[in-house]
């Protein structure tokens, strides 16, 4: 049996806005096994975003067991949170959120720079495996100005890989690309996914889906549908089939 | 994480900011500049009197005839006719503090020597004068006690009365010379001493046994001053001390009466300008002080618009691992940095301004060790302290809330 890298039970999240008391999170239960690519989907206020922030560790249930690798996170301290995000987790955003007027390679090596086990040489080596990876071996000097938004996304991912995590967590991240961006970097996202990286994508798109294994669907707090998805789609072969561009 | 790492951040930000980091540093450059020209013209003017004081011979005490009162009416102390010359060997007989001492009477007139003439003092004194004075003789020879005796009619002259005298640079020395038509044989001539801080010419003197002035000159009997000499700088107050004491049982005073004379040495008159000058530096680097406070508000106020502007990448080093004390520590390294940079600056411009001020405008400086340690020391705290706050601020955001900013 596959190693499980996420393990939720019966978490809730509550948030009390005034008198009221909001439940964003109603008791929801699933595991992610190592290798699996697992879309999260549900309409704005289905709980979607706090999930989000409880599996990144940037936030924490009221209730319920959340693990992560084998760490249970309830009742970590802020710089504790930090640490497992340093070490577990690798973010991908929907607006890339790279340093301006930083090079690509600097980019990459910032999750590197909260990491004091790694040196500076190991950091440099890291980065441009990682830049590699995502195809942008001779970019690596360039500032996020001086890229596109699918090569900053690029660049992000490659951000996201430098620490080795356990887990990719993405949050809308083709929500600023067109068709044809959003479909190379779900290629890539699959080619990573073959490699064995755990990806998590939390989307709102209906066709992200498809690309992935498993989709897991919310809606007001809990959740509605959990399926495997065997008829995988390929992004490669859906962006071949896209009509040629004119330029 | 590596303090280096953070060091390496903060250089970034501000390099990247190199403009506003620039304006950022000048308020703190101009104070910490100020700061430092403002102590050492303070220094400069307060070692400048002390120089001055010290080469009228810093031992020196000066006895002179009426009260020394605040307020009230007071008389003339040369129409005062107190202080005599029984006085003078009162003390000369009693005192055990003093080295030297002489009596003093001095007049104004005229020195003539042919055609030249020079309006000038003619100081009474005894051979005891020019070691209290601290006075060289330049060519020529002191009178003698004997002249003394005999009220001989023999001067020593200073350089400004030579030049104007003897404007033909023939030697003074074994010349005679006329002092209010009363004939004086020239014995010597006065070391130059240039004018002292209070802008008199030390030079324009001519100096002859006090009998001679007394008898020849003033027609007087009494003394308008009595000048010693302590044994010992420190000793000067004790001194000061116990020529009043000799002197008020001289002139037989009760308790209950006030001096008919008073006693002042050196030191008084030093800590009198000292603390005039003192004032003024005080007054000029709390002025100074505020600029440097300023700068600190200015630190301040550009952290905050950092902070608020970087919150979402605040937020992204959050995600990525960067812990709540990463986070300080890097505003707070990027604000001491800042502060600091502007610290070494405004030491350079300071200094810079001292050597322009003491070159230009001609103003005694001294630079002291302890101004460019303080200011500095003043720059990394104000870094710190007016730092801490904003990169606290930015510590403590939600990293949740930080990723959402637009």
């Amino acid at each position: 049996m596959r190693k499980e890298i996420i393990k939720i039970e019966d978490l809730k999240r509550e948030f009390t806005m005034g008198s009221e008391t909001v439940h964003a999170l109603r008791s929801i239960s699933f595991d992610i096994k190592e290798g699996e690519f697992v879309t999260i989907m549900g309409s704005s206020g289905s709980g979607k975003s706090t999930l989000l922030n409880i599996l990144g560790c940037l936030d924490q249930p009221t209730s319920g067991t959340y693990e992560i690798d084998g760490v249970k996170v309830k009742g970590l301290s802020r710089n504790e949170l930090a640490t497992i995000r340093n070490e577990k987790i690798g973010f991908i955003f929907q607006s890339y959120n790279l340093l301006p007027r930083t090079s690509a390679i600097e980019n990459v090596e910032l999750p590197l720079l909260y990491n004091s086990k790694v040196s500076t040489i190991e950091r440099r080596e890291r980065a441009i495996k990682a830049l590699k990876m995502v195809g942008l071996g001779d970019r690596m000097n360039h500032t996020p100005s001086q890229l596109s938004g699918g090569q900053q996304q690029r660049v992000a991912i490659a951000r996201s890989l430098v620490n080795n995590p356990v887990m990719i967590l993405a949050d809308e991240a083709t929500g600023n690309l067109d068709t044809r961006t959003s479909y190379e970097i779900m290629s890539l996202f699959q080619e990573l996914n073959k490699q064995g990286i755990t990806i998590t994508f939390v989307t709102h798109e209906p066709d992200i889906a498809t690309f992935s294994n498993r989709t897991i669907v919310l809606k007001d707090g809990h959740i509605m549908q959990d399926y495997n998805n065997y008829n995988i789609q390929s992004a490669a072969e859906q962006l071949a089939k896209l009509p040629k561009e004119d330029h | 994480m590596r303090l280096l790492n953070l060091f390496k951040i903060a250089f970034k930000a501000i390099v990247l900011n190199k403009m506003r980091t620039l304006l950022t540093m000048l308020g703190i450059i101009i104070g910490v500049a100020s700061v430092i020209a403002m102590l050492a013209i303070g220094e400069g003017s307060k070692e400048s009197i002390r120089a001055t004081i010290s080469n009228m011979g810093s031992n020196m005490i000066t006895v002179k005839p009426g009260a020394d009162v605040r307020g009230g009416v007071r008389r003339n102390a040369s129409e005062m006719e107190t202080l005599t010359f029984k006085d003078y060997e009162a003390i000369k007989a009693q005192t055990t503090l003093t080295s030297y001492i002489s009596p003093i009477v001095n007049g104004s007139g005229q020195v003539i020597n042919g055609s030249n003439n020079w309006p000038s003092t003619i100081f009474g004194v005894n051979p005891d004068y020019l070691n209290i004075k601290v006075v060289d003789l330049q060519s020529g020879s002191m009178f003698t006690n004997a002249e003394v005796q005999s009220a001989a009619k023999v001067a020593l002259i200073g350089q400004t009365v030579v030049d104007n005298v003897f404007p033909d640079g023939e030697a003074p020395v074994g010349k005679m010379i006329r002092f209010n038509n009363i004939p004086f044989k020239v014995i010597g001539v006065l070391e130059e001493k240039g004018e002292n801080t209070f802008g008199q010419d030390q030079d324009d003197v001519v100096v002859a046994p006090y009998t001679t002035v007394q008898k020849r000159i003033l027609a007087i009997d009494h003394l308008n001053e009595v000048m010693a000499s302590a044994i010992s700088e420190e000793d000067a107050p004790n001194a000061v001390l116990e020529i009043t004491e000799i002197l008020r049982t001289q002139h037989k005073l009760a308790d209950a009466e006030d001096d008919d004379f008073h006693v002042r040495s050196m030191e008084e008159l030093i800590s009198t300008f000292s603390s005039t000058s003192e004032m003024l530096t005080i007054l000029l680097v709390a002025v100074a002080s505020i600029s440097l406070l300023i700068g600190g508000i200015g630190i301040m106020n550009i952290m905050y618009v950092s902070v608020k502007e970087r919150t979402k990448e605040i937020g992204l080093r959050m995600a990525v691992g960067g812990k709540g004390a990463d986070i300080l520590m890097q505003f707070l390294i990027e604000a001491i940095l800042i502060s600091i940079t502007g610290g070494i600056l405004g030491v350079i411009l300071g200094l810079g301004s001292t050597v322009f001020i003491e070159k230009f405008l001609n103003w005694p400086t001294s630079v002291a060790l302890y101004s460019i340690i303080i200011s500095f020391a003043v720059c990394a705290v104000t870094g710190i302290f007016f730092g801490w706050y904003p990169a606290r601020k930015a510590s403590a955001l939600d990293p949740i809330t930080a990723l959402r900013y637009e």
